[in-house]
């Protein structure tokens, strides 16, 4: 036990984990003012929410709520694409200041970055999978290859719930691939991507056929410290303004996002009572 | 057992960074495992392969038929001089559309050959470029005068080389071949991007999983290459040792 304790420490001082300053509550959120720019982490892979334009800019819903939130606070803005496997881990270093990119809203996640709410989108779990199989059930990916992505939560559900074997490769391009490569039944990801992947035409053979499963909200995390203090606050006031005003429904009109229940369900749940 | 899941399961309560949850989980430690038994797979069958594709790949470079080292020389320049990650890649899903397949169901197509077996094959390849040109530094450290003695026994071109040279330029080799091999066994985690599960595929899948489990996660994979390659080279030392000639090679 003893050895085990040391090695603890030993490997807390390797990856830098020892030094957590103690009234940090508002420390990056002045710097951003101070600087007059705010770093933002968004998905570049990941259409029609972040992904890059053929000028190359990153684009996209979740790109125009960061320039909101740029546009607010009197900043400037500077977008660095993260991916699903590292978005976390770019936030506690400081390399980003806050991160609007895609990520699911856990239990587990909360304890390591700071989400303030309310959440702002949601998704489910379905599969992109051939019409020529004729899937129906869930159950019929048991003891199938599936293929997925890493870093997606829902890989292991499918696991565990249904016995699939997720083939989980490191970029979506790949996974896709291998789909069409027939070395799997489907992709598992998310339905709204899914949705946007059969819009775009490219997947005229495929469909998504099963019944959205776990739907599971989304948010957006600033600094773990932060959340309780200004930034963390501030957020929380943009979301809802997001909401009540019905930009979030206007944005997703825009990039040609199918309308989500979710969507006008919060519109309706964050109005104003004055308002006409 | 039971003493240390819990003593882990209470360190991730007090430390949610340090959620050791291979150790107490039954699925993430069945993961593991899985993990560490394709880690071993890879690393024996490529070390084993790129050591047949080093001797016979030295051999063929003391041909005497021209187009024959130039192949050689040819196969080297190419695996020598390209990432093994695009290797990976290249033979997986390129490659892979030529193999032939066969279908359980009527979509799938299962290749002949899956992505553990175009793991082995190119990073034998890979390590095996490699080994050749080792092999043929310790053949060409072989004293022609030895060659020549074999030669007036009787010996011909292959029994020579088998019985003669190759024993010699093996213990030359060793040292050289020792470094390549503990590259090539860490060469193998490169896997992950055509999905096979080793261990640091299970690894990522875990911490993805549980991102409280990140560290834990990197600090099992460095044991784990520290013990797996410290055994390797404990192993070549000792065949090092044993194989010493005395007054001969290093």
């Amino acid at each position: 036990m003893k050895l085990i304790s040391k090695l603890l420490v030993v490997s807390a001082l390797i990856f830098g984990m020892v030094t957590q300053p103690a009234n940090a509550a508002n420390d990056r959120f002045m710097d951003v003012m101070q600087k007059g720019k705010i770093v933002i982490g968004v998905k570049a892979d990941y259409k029609p929410w972040g992904f890059r334009n053929e000028s190359g800019e990153i684009v996209g819903m979740e790109v125009d709520m960061a320039k909101d939130v740029a546009d607010t606070l009197g900043v400037e803005l500077e977008l660095v694409a993260v991916q699903s496997s590292n978005r976390m881990q770019f936030l506690e270093q400081g390399k980003i200041d806050m991160m609007i990119a895609t990520m699911s809203d856990r239990e587990d996640r909360r304890k390591i970055v700071g989400i303030p709410q309310p959440n702002y989108y949601t998704s489910g779990t379905n599969v992109l999978a051939p019409k020529a199989i004729g899937m129906k059930d869930w159950e019929e990916l048991r003891d199938k290859p599936v293929c997925g992505k890493q870093g997606a939560f829902y890989n292991q559900i499918v696991e565990e719930r249904y016995g699939a074997k997720v083939v989980a490769f490191t970029g979506n391009a790949e996974s896709k691939q291998a789909l069409r490569d027939k070395k799997c039944v489907a992709w598992v990801y998310d339905d709204s991507s899914i949705m946007a992947d059969l819009a775009s035409g490219e997947w005229d053979d495929f469909e998504m056929p099963l019944k959205t499963e776990d739907d599971n909200p989304w948010a957006l995390a600033v600094p773990i410290e932060e959340v309780d203090g200004v930034f963390g606050r501030f957020m929380s006031g943009m979301i809802y303004n997001w909401h009540q005003s019905g930009k979030l429904i206007e944005w997703e009109k825009k990039w040609g996002i199918q309308p989500t229940q979710y969507l006008m369900d919060q519109k309706a749940r964050y109005s104003d009572w004055l308002a006409e | 057992m039971q003493f240390i899941a819990d003593y882990f399961r209470q360190l991730a309560e007090d430390h949610p960074r340090w959620n050791f949850i291979f150790l107490y989980d039954p699925t993430e430690i069945e993961r593991v495992l899985t993990g560490i038994k394709v880690t071993l797979i890879l690393s024996v069958a490529c070390v084993i392969l790129s050591l047949i594709i080093g001797v016979v790949g030295a051999w063929l470079q003391g041909s005497q038929l021209k187009w024959l080292r130039n192949g050689v020389q040819g196969y080297i320049q190419f695996f020598r001089n390209t990432p093994p990650v695009v290797q990976l890649l290249f033979f997986y899903f390129a490659l892979g559309q030529f193999t032939p397949t066969y279908s359980p169901d009527g979509w799938l197509q299962y290749p002949v050959i899956n992505n553990i077996g175009w793991a082995i094959i190119s990073l034998s390849f890979f390590a095996g470029a490699f080994n050749v040109e080792i092999f043929r530094a310790g053949i060409e450290a072989v004293p022609e005068s030895t060659r020549e003695a074999a030669e007036s026994l009787g010996y011909n071109r292959l029994q020579s080389y088998m019985h003669i040279t190759l024993p010699l330029a093996f213990r030359v080799s060793l040292p050289a071949l020792n470094n390549n091999l503990v590259n090539l066994v860490k060469t193998t985690t490169q896997a992950i991007v055509i999905a096979v599960p080793e261990l640091l595929y299970q690894a990522v899948t875990i911490w993805n999983n549980y991102p409280s489990a990140q560290y834990p996660a990197m600090l099992l994979l460095f044991v784990f290459y520290i013990g797996l390659v410290g055994i390797l080279v404990f192993g070549m030392h000792k065949w090092e040792r044993k194989m010493a000639v005395p007054g001969y090679g290093a």
